[in-house]
């Protein structure tokens, strides 16, 4: 017998994933996924395996390695009336899409005088953290962000991942979702019947009042565990999950800012030019007379990726830079 | 195809004027192709275009005004005055640009295609692109898929010999260019692309074939541009010699002289064309001129689609 729908179920974020496409693909017969294994293979992560064998291979598309032509065939077919969920396996492998999505998906309705639109949600794995060196590693949602006319998500719970691909997909304009490759594998509890999300807000994971840690995506369990740990010093530390990268919650931000008066930014991407540069600049921007110590920025070393594992975590933001970071901000003491 | 050769005509002018801006890529001498290929299509079906699609709008049936307000950069161009020459759209004729990254529409088409035979609507998606796009990943990529999945689209590859500057003997190691796409299962052949009744007769076969369920046809039309490459272009890669025999073969003139030998138009007719297009190109003119610049208060409208 099947859940009750406010009963909680045990599932990954794999699972979670999973049941959000199932959910898309039988709640409206115009969407569709394709991408590279994504049918006979299960998925390279495995989070469409058995989709094809439920849905057929017209709604599971197995396409060729060839990603400019499979995302812009996503578009081509979302403009021509369906609901494309395009997968990409890695945001690396994305670049060789990044003509389709930057000169196509994310101009045509402003270019078009607001004739075409482009409803497509594109799907893809960021982040490191498995020694898969550096073709396989980065954190580029950040660069994505940059672009106006398209969304950029970055599910870091459960519940988001289950719920933000509806309302992408409901959404007349495309949206990319980035998936942390580290979370595939997390477990959590989620009710039976969670269902869609808003794609629009930050949200407090974790109210505090001596600091503000801004964060989104894969590190924002790393951030929580750090605040768990600061606390246990006497440091109480908000955590915002950003959620969405573009448009970015500026108001959330500020908020936060103001309550707490000193912020720490947390991003897995690298530091210059980057997301967590216009964090930085927002914060300054609006909540300049709220600080008082300057933002902090925990973000990945400068480098392509490493393989070593001691490489590759010296690389990445870890509890203890957020400590760090959290303590050099106020002072060495608190309060 | 008179038409398409006097608007063009008139937009040198107007761009020597300085009335219209920005790159601008003339068509003339490869008219046949558009027109001859948009009489195999019919209302419902799509056509995805180049950033030298001023002939394709055209005989798509995208009014002149609308192209030409589009030009001065008005509200009423039909894309706003976003995009200028480079960017027709109209969703009216299902005109999907104006794509003015080589080969970056051909997989825009694949996916027209695709939600066509997913949906089981019998339509065809025409994708014109220069012999330049060959030479593109997203070129190989896209055939490769159409075919595979027997997509409906026609893929009309425009060989006017030069990408930009640079020969086709230059840029590709095969120049036979329907051997190439043939070596993708796609039924692909080649036609004189300065003549308009061949070009008809190869985008009716074509079609035919893609409506019967075939899959996707590649046709080349081999044609010339006549013009420089862009307004920018001193032409200093091909020769003057050259220019001159390819114009021997002029599209409209040959068209009109074989007319007149089998005494199919009169020469009271033929004037009456040139004065009908003179007059519709002033009207799409003084539409233009006439027209309003959109407030720039509404210069972020349409980045993302407006709700109610």
């Amino acid at each position: 017998m099947a859940p009750a729908e406010t009963e909680n179920v045990v599932m990954t974020y794999r699972d979670a994933v999973r049941a959000a496409i199932r959910d898309a693909l039988r709640r409206d017969d115009r969407v569709f996924l394709m991408g590279e294994d994504v049918g006979c293979y299960g998925g390279c992560f495995a989070v469409s395996r058995g989709l094809l064998e439920e849905f057929g291979p017209e709604r599971i598309r197995d396409t060729p390695l060839s990603e400019a032509a499979f995302v812009g065939a996503g578009i081509g077919a979302a403009i021509g009336g369906m609901r494309p969920i395009v997968e990409i396996m890695t945001v690396n492998f994305s670049l060789l899409a990044l003509d389709q999505i930057m000169n196509n998906a994310a101009t045509i309705s402003h270019m078009s005088g607001g004739q075409f639109h482009v409803p497509l949600v594109i799907r893809m794995t960021t982040g490191a953290g498995r020694q898969l060196a550096a073709q396989h590693s980065h954190s580029l949602e950040g660069w994505y962000a940059h672009i106006p006319g398209i969304k950029v998500l970055t599910p870091a719970t459960l519940e988001d991942a289950r719920g933000m691909l509806w309302t992408a997909l409901e959404d007349p304009d495309p949206v990319l979702i980035f998936e942390h490759g580290s979370l595939y594998n997390v477990e959590g509890e989620l009710p039976a019947g969670a269902g869609p999300v808003d794609i629009e807000r930050a949200y407090v994971r974790r109210g505090g009042s001596d600091i503000s840690l801004i964060t989104y995506g894969g590190t924002l369990r790393t951030t929580l565990a750090a605040a768990e740990q600061l606390a246990a010093e006497g440091i109480d530390c908000e955590v915002l999950d950003l959620r969405v990268l573009r448009p970015l919650d500026t108001a959330a931000i500020v908020a936060s800012v103001a309550r707490t008066h000193r912020a720490v930014i947390v991003d897995e991407g690298w530091r210059s030019g980057s997301i967590s540069a216009e964090i930085c600049a927002r914060i300054v921007e609006g909540a300049f007379y709220e600080l008082d110590a300057p933002v902090a920025r925990v973000c990945s070393r400068e480098i392509p990726m490493p393989y070593a594992a001691h490489l590759e975590q010296a690389a990445l933001p870890r509890i203890e830079t957020i400590k760090q970071a959290v303590q050099r901000s106020l002072g060495g003491h608190h309060g | 195809m008179l038409r398409i050769r006097r608007f063009e005509e008139k937009c040198v002018e107007l761009y020597s004027a300085a009335r219209i801006r920005g790159f601008v890529h003339l068509y003339i001498g490869e008219e046949a192709v558009a027109v001859g290929t948009m009489q195999a299509l019919g209302a419902d079906d799509a056509v995805v275009a180049t950033y030298r699609e001023h002939g394709h709008a055209l005989a798509r049936g995208v009014p002149a005004r609308s192209i030409m307000a589009e030009m001065f950069g008005k509200v009423e161009g039909c894309s706003r005055g976003r995009g200028g020459s480079m960017h027709i759209f109209d969703a009216a004729t299902r005109f999907y640009g104006g794509n003015a990254i080589v080969g970056g529409g051909l997989p825009l088409a694949v996916g027209l295609a695709l939600a066509d035979k997913i949906r089981g609507v019998p339509r065809v998606t025409a994708c014109f692109f220069g012999e330049g796009a060959v030479a593109e990943g997203e070129f190989h990529e896209s055939m490769n898929l159409a075919a595979l999945w027997k997509l409906p689209v026609l893929f009309c590859c425009e060989n006017n010999l030069y990408a930009m500057g640079t020969a086709l003997e230059r840029s590709e190691s095969e120049t036979d260019l329907a051997l190439k796409a043939s070596s993708y299962q796609v039924a692909a052949w080649s036609v004189d692309g300065m003549d308009v009744l061949a070009c008809q007769s190869a985008a009716e076969r074509a079609t035919t074939a893609i409506r019967g369920g075939g899959g996707p046809v590649f046709v080349e039309f081999r044609t010339y541009r006549f013009r420089a490459h862009s307004m920018y272009d001193p032409e200093l890669y091909r020769s003057k010699e050259e220019v001159e025999h390819w114009k021997q073969r002029d599209p409209i003139a040959t068209f009109v002289a074989s007319l007149q030998a089998d005494g199919l138009v009169t020469q009271d007719a033929l004037d009456r064309v040139e004065q009908e297009v003179t007059a519709e190109i002033e009207d799409a003119i003084a539409f233009a001129e006439a027209g309003s610049l959109e407030p720039v208060e509404d210069l972020a409208r349409f980045l993302y689609t407006e709700q109610n």
